[in-house]
């Protein structure tokens, strides 16, 4: 069956994320149309409620959406009725009551996406009823960002940026389905934080990478039980062996302790310096979710090198975006794990 | 050949099973130069031409009247491909995923585009088509080229060029290829005489979305 909401990498599976990159081929042939929309999904409205920041997300979703000829609802928490003591609960089913196709939810708390995705299978409403007669609201929730969980459409984008770009700069034209097998991937800096180092974590190990985390001991989790990951701290050393180097931004707004001694201490043994990028391959990567703390995780010269595919992973993040959004609510097709 | 099944990997499933052939490889190849010299009459000539063939069944066929062309004026007139799956009107009726890439050479502007597809059944594609071209520019002029025009039209479309009208049930299915056009039925998998009667999907695979469609049940 076609999975109602993406609330993990993992939903998706080896199959469904080769069809979600597959899909995002074609959407960037369309983004290069005179009129870059579609009218493959007239008529479904997708909600984007953002209870915590966000400029490149939010807007490549809203945009990608759009191009889909999707009605778009935005909703932001700090002009909404949750400042009139409203619940979480009631805004979305009050959202749902209005007639919703797909939530796009970020929260700064690690679950949420789920949640609503519970209330909503349980909600009555227009959508109430839906495919297979079974009660509930038919919505699809879409997780953009859930605390320190994951970032499940920031991964999507990332595996489609790594393998297309190979093929684009290098003609490396990998076997499908596991479009990164033996590639080599460090993923450097505030991992204990980071909702998109999880989820990145899972999809490149479901193609077929090796994935190696490279941070300060403060900034790892507690406990990488169960990950698929090598960790170094050795940083010299794993740039210039690595084929894709993924800054993560030092989340300085989550960290309530002392993790590090400074700042300054911190880019000079972890981060991308210039230095240091010299010590990458001809054919290496270097790659970040944004936003970028140029000077800190990464040197501006670094983030404008050739190397750097920071600007491509926000371009690909519409088409990516657009092939999850139609995948849930057009196609029928059958994906996931 | 009277025979043939092929395996079709299509969402509403079954194998396709030849019933009677209509026409042959020789038949086919006729009617590509007849098309082909109907299409240059009509225009007077090759300029501006575009030959756009609808993904997949459409595309060979476009390639196949762009030689005669060519071999016919001399001109090189561009080939393009395209794929309509996202403006179906039967999106979240039943799966669609666009089968293969939209890729169209030159800019449509003031263009003379001849569509080609291989089966002309109940408009519906053609319609979603005309709707893609007008994104991708502004011809001058549209017209249509089919191999075989089935009948059964929902929409007010008809064919400009045509290879063979076919009269056939609805729930019938035409098969077309280079090597000729067969008139069959679908049939599920489990009423198939023996394995080994189906010819390998490679060939057939990117068909069977169309095929799906062109034999649906109404």
């Amino acid at each position: 069956m076609t999975p109602r909401h993406l609330l993990s990498v993992s939903d998706l599976g080896l199959d469904g994320i080769d069809e979600v990159l597959r899909l995002a081929d074609t959407f960037v042939e369309v983004g290069r149309r005179p009129i870059p929309r579609v009218p493959a999904l007239r008529g479904k409205t997708v909600a984007s409620v953002f209870f915590e920041d966000s400029t490149r997300t939010r807007l490549s979703f809203e945009t990608a959406a759009k191009r889909l000829s999707a009605d778009v609802m935005t909703f932001t928490s700090s002009s909404s009725s949750l400042n009139k003591g409203e619940s979480l609960r009631d805004t979305v089913l009050t959202l749902e009551a209005m007639g919703v196709d797909a939530f796009v939810v970020r929260h700064s708390c690690a679950g949420v996406p789920a949640q609503v995705a519970g209330w909503l299978e349980s909600a009555g409403g227009p959508g109430a009823g839906g495919p297979g007669g079974q009660a509930g609201s038919a919505a699809s929730v879409l997780n953009a960002g859930d605390g320190a969980h994951e970032h499940p459409t920031q991964a999507l984008l990332d595996c489609f940026t790594i393998s297309r770009e190979r093929e684009r700069r290098f003609g490396h034209s990998p076997a499908r389905p596991a479009v990164l097998s033996g590639l080599r991937i460090a993923i450097v800096g505030d991992i204990r934080h980071s909702r998109v180092a999880r989820s990145n974590v899972i999809a490149f190990s479901t193609l077929g990478a090796s994935v190696t985390l490279v941070a300060p001991p403060t900034l790892l989790p507690p406990s990488l039980a169960g990950w698929p990951v090598e960790v170094s701290h050795d940083m010299d050393a794993v740039v210039a062996k690595s084929d894709v180097v993924y800054l993560l931004r030092l989340q300085s707004e989550r960290m309530n302790e002392q993790f590090l001694p400074s700042l300054r201490e911190y880019t000079a043994t972890f981060g991308l310096t210039a230095e240091r990028a010299r010590l990458l391959g001809p054919s290496a990567l270097v790659m970040h979710p944004g936003p970028v703390r140029r000077g800190v995780e990464i040197a501006a010269e670094v983030a404008d090198s050739p190397s750097s595919v920071i600007t491509t992973q926000v371009a690909n993040g519409v088409a990516v975006r657009m092939a999850v959004l139609y995948l849930l609510l057009g196609s029928g097709a059958q994906v996931g794990a | 050949m009277g025979q043939r099944e092929r395996t079709l990997v299509s969402p509403v499933g079954g194998v396709f099973r030849g019933r009677a052939v209509v026409m042959d490889a020789e038949d086919v190849r006729r009617a590509t130069w007849r098309i082909a010299h109907e299409i240059l009459e009509h225009n007077r000539g090759a300029g501006h031409l575009v030959l756009v063939g609808l993904q997949t069944g459409g595309v060979w066929i476009a390639s196949a009247l762009a030689e005669v062309v060519r071999a016919v004026s001399g001109t090189d007139v561009p080939v393009g491909a395209l794929d309509v799956a996202f403006y179906r009107d039967d999106i979240g009726l039943r799966p669609v995923l666009p089968v293969a890439a939209t890729e169209i050479p030159v800019d449509l502007g003031g263009a003379v585009v001849v569509l080609c597809d291989d089966v002309l059944f109940t408009g519906r594609t053609v319609r979603a088509a005309l709707n893609a071209l007008s994104d991708l520019g502004r011809p001058a002029v549209v017209q249509l080229a089919v191999m075989v025009d089935r009948g059964h039209r929902e929409l007010p479309i008809r064919p400009d060029y045509v290879g063979k009208n076919l009269p056939t049930r609805r729930l019938e299915m035409v098969d077309v290829s280079p090597e000729g056009v067969v008139l069959g039925d679908m049939v599920s998998p489990g009423d198939m005489v023996s394995p080994g009667d189906m010819v390998a999907p490679g060939g057939l695979v990117a068909s069977a979305d169309r095929a799906g469609l062109e034999g649906e049940a109404p």
